[in-house]
């Protein structure tokens, strides 16, 4: 019992260390003696009195060692960092004013105006969709153009370098001038470990897609009513997607969500998005009267620009995130 | 008052650029298009710059405005604020930036893959709507924001030539700039603690009263000093540099002269305005800071160029040569006087003008030597293309401080600013070695573009500089004797902006 106990415990332990059992009758090389790789010469064997000179010892060791006590420093130092900036930190945090006290300085006439009039001011039952749709809209402007700027540089970089060598592994594409661009090699192409007949998968995901994706329209469109938005909702939207595209393959979504749809759609919403926002923020700097109504509380078509707003940001995020995933996962979209 | 026209232009800058970075995507990428909009939108916003700063100089009692971005006014909604000083830059960063673009047009086309062309034109709209941004913000976190923008477009920008040298030397950008990024953010979010506010002046009004009550200094030493440092990095103070020449020196000409005239600049002025706007002179000499932002501008001016001096790689050379240049910026905001960071603004601008001329010149240069970029390639490259040729000397001659060249100026003012202060030998000091060392390298590249060499001149692929590359060239040369002949109206006007920033 023991023995047998003992001998499942090796087996596990070589399983896990990835050592299997090795054969009797291998025959295990003596290891050469570690070669010096940019010494300059062999030290001359017949010569007696040849001592290494300070600065040849030196290089030998800093060859042999260098590498090794770089890294010992430089982790060592890392982690010196690490502890100092941290503990900074935490004594900053330390010393500021207690948190949800009333009379912090955050507690200022700033929040005091968003939460008392902010739904009459702006129409929404959500103070946050009021705070960063409305008074601050310019700022979520920002926010959504970062999304979008860095889901244009992903695409450039994966997409359309990945594309032009595949273009000329088929047939060399040289500009004017002849000067080819594709200066690497074959396209690698990863296939993505997926099986293609998973049943219980491919049954869940077609049971919850569509929920998942109600669940992310609800949120987005009720963005200005209860907690959501389209940062929240379209980041919803894009995990349907995901589900999909692993569930049936990349090829099905790319038939109705592709890299030219991610960016009609992207730029579409950030336009519609600049442009209203831009016809309020014009009439507001100029105090011109704006023809956007305000509407009831609590409706579903009110609070003016916000519910547009959250479409269009919902429509980012998801493509955004989708096209994430699928340039880092496939190389394409 | 000034006229609703002019009142507008900040804001309609801003959505100009932005509203043309997301329309370039869909348009069809054949003739050229994409870049010929951004040229024309560049040119136009520069137009609109201008027309703004001669009305602010001619309006008579307030210099400066404030916009609010929408229906509420400044502390609850985003606002806007242009005064002369940010009018200046949004002009001078427009013409530089044109004058980028315009020059590189043939560079850019033989870098850059067809499929990515409308990309980097995105990027270069984003980049140029995110320093407009930077410039006009009155609110720290449209700051916050924009910076990101720019920061992933700088990135970008760098990559989008591509090869493994340049991917590498765009992650290595982006991991330190995000760490910078990362910097900023937490200090943002201790000043709002502190503070209770985002809008600038009402964060001075607070830190002034945290200040004379003496409460929470901890705090705000390290708030102020993690942005100080997250803004650093992006703006590649010496220590935290190490990325600067790889990013600079590996991506396209177009790209280079961007990012070492304008992106840099964008954080830098940000810099100045949190110092002067949002914590105050006194408040920063309270804190040390200056010392600080002095000692490491005084010593990004020496090991910029003692870097320099060991690079083989023209571009590589003049990008440590913006490292220096940051320094002696950093030198005229360190000094903590009105007159030093009037000295500091003026230095931007000559930087911006002087810095994409003598990139594009290196890549006029390295062109007409067969794509070669290093130093010893380029002997007598001046006798090929005489515009490039003309614009590294004038370039060289800038950055060595030669009068009647742009950078004479600027360096005069810094040491006649310094001249008020304490630390007047350590600025003076600093400011005679770094020009020789400038010397020490920018005089072996003139000379060596001048030698007549009959074996090289076989070897160069003559691509004859374009007429737009000698259009670009001459105005670059004469932005530079404009600047360091007649800079003195120039810098009552950015006194005056100093005062009202």
């Amino acid at each position: 019992m023991n023995e047998e106990l003992r001998n499942i415990w090796t087996q596990f332990f070589n399983w896990v260390m990835g050592n299997g059992p090795r054969p009797e009758n291998e025959v295990i090389p003596p290891e050469p003696p570690p070669a010096l790789p940019f010494s300059q010469k062999p030290t001359d064997k017949f010569s007696r009195f040849h001592e290494a000179t300070l600065k040849e010892r030196y290089t030998q060791w800093l060859e042999l060692h260098g590498l090794h006590l770089f890294s010992v420093i430089y982790s060592g130092l890392s982690v010196l960092t690490c502890i100092v900036i941290v503990s900074l930190l935490l004594a900053t945090v330390a010393e500021l004013p207690p948190f949800g006290h009333e009379r912090n300085p955050a507690n200022n006439e700033v929040i005091r105006r968003y939460v008392q009039h902010g739904g009459r001011e702006t129409g929404a039952q959500n103070i946050v969709a009021g705070l960063i749709l409305d008074y601050r809209a310019f700022d979520t402007f920002g926010e959504s153009a970062v999304l979008f700027t860095a889901a244009v540089s992903v695409l450039m970089i994966l997409g359309a370098s990945r594309r032009n060598s595949l273009k000329d592994s088929q047939n060399p594409h040289t500009d004017p001038e002849g000067r080819n661009f594709s200066q690497r090699g074959p396209p690698v192409i990863r296939h993505h470990l997926l099986r293609k007949d998973d049943a219980i998968l491919q049954g869940v995901a077609s049971l919850s897609i569509p929920v998942i994706l109600m669940m992310g329209c609800v949120v987005v469109i009720n963005g200005h009513l209860s907690p959501g938005g389209g940062f929240s909702g379209g980041a919803i939207l894009s995990t349907a997607l995901i589900l999909a595209a692993n569930a049936f393959g990349f090829e099905r979504v790319h038939n109705f969500f592709n890299e030219r749809t991610f960016i009609v759609s992207s730029s579409t919403a950030l336009m519609i998005y600049a442009l209203s926002k831009g016809y309020s923020f014009f009439t507001g700097a100029n105090h011109l009267h704006s023809i956007i109504p305000k509407g009831t509380i609590g409706d579903i078509l009110s609070a003016g620009l916000i519910l547009p707003l959250n479409i269009c940001v919902g429509l980012i995020v998801a493509g955004t995130l989708y096209g994430f995933y699928a340039l880092f996962s496939e190389g394409d979209m | 008052m000034i006229n609703m026209f002019a009142y507008n232009i900040p804001f309609a800058s801003i959505f100009l650029m932005m509203i043309a970075a997301i329309i370039t995507p869909l348009l069809p990428n054949r003739n050229r298009l994409p870049e010929k909009l951004s040229c024309y939108l560049i040119g136009t916003v520069g137009v609109l710059s201008a027309y703004l700063l001669y009305t602010l100089t001619n309006s008579g009692q307030s210099l400066a405005f404030n916009f609010s971005m929408g229906h509420f006014p400044a502390p609850w909604g985003n606002e806007l604020r242009a005064g002369p000083l940010e009018a200046v830059l949004a002009l001078v960063f427009s013409v530089a930036m044109l004058l980028s673009l315009l020059g590189n047009f043939s560079s850019t086309q033989e870098d850059i893959a067809p499929a990515r062309r409308n990309i980097f034109c995105v990027l270069v709209n984003l980049l140029m709507a995110s320093l407009l941004a930077l410039t006009y913000t009155n609110d720290l976190f449209t700051a916050y924001v924009f910076i990101e923008i720019n920061t992933i477009a700088a990135c970008s920008i760098v990559a989008v030539k591509e090869g493994a040298e340049t991917v590498r030397a765009a992650l290595r950008y982006l991991v330190m700039s995000l760490v910078g990024s990362g910097l900023v953010m937490i200090a943002i979010c201790l000043l709002y603690d502190l503070t209770g506010h985002l809008l600038m002046q009402n964060m001075h009004g607070a830190i002034q009263v945290l200040v004379t009550t003496k409460s929470y200094i901890m705090p705000l030493t390290v708030s102020l000093a993690l942005i100080t440092v997250g803004l650093a990095i992006k703006s590649a103070l010496y220590p935290f540099a190490s990325w600067l020449p790889d990013a600079h020196g590996s991506s396209t000409n177009a790209s280079s002269a961007i990012l070492s005239g304008l992106v840099l600049k964008g954080h830098i002025f940000t810099i100045i305005k949190i110092f002067y706007r949002v914590f105050g002179l006194d408040v920063i000499h309270a804190l040390r800071m200056d010392t600080v932002i002095f000692a490491l501008g005084v010593i990004a001016m020496i090991m910029g160029s003692v870097h320099a001096l060991r690079q083989k790689n023209v571009k590589r050379m003049i990008a440590w040569s913006s490292v220096a240049q940051v320094g002696y910026i950093f030198l005229g905001v360190g000094l903590n006087t009105t007159a030093g960071i009037a000295a500091a603004c003026l230095h931007i601008i000559v930087h911006a003008c002087v810095k994409p001329m003598l990139f594009t010149a290196a890549g006029g240069l390295s062109n007409s030597a067969g794509h070669k970029k290093g130093l010893h390639a380029l002997m007598g490259t001046f006798y090929v293309n005489r515009w490039a040729g003309l614009g590294l000397i004038a370039g060289a001659c800038s950055m060595m401080g030669v009068p009647a060249f742009a950078g004479f100026a600027s360096k005069l003012r810094l040491m006649m600013a310094s001249f008020d202060t304490p630390v007047v030998v350590w600025s003076l000091a600093a400011l005679a070695t770094s020009s020789v060392l400038n010397a020490l390298y920018y005089v072996p590249a003139v000379i060596v573009i001048l030698t007549h060499s009959k074996d090289a001149q076989k070897n160069f692929t003559v691509h004859p500089p374009t007429k737009l590359y000698n259009f670009s060239m001459c105005v670059f040369l004469i932005l530079n004797f404009y600047l360091g002949l007649f800079c003195v109206p120039l810098l009552r006007l950015i006194t005056r902006g100093v005062n009202v920033l």
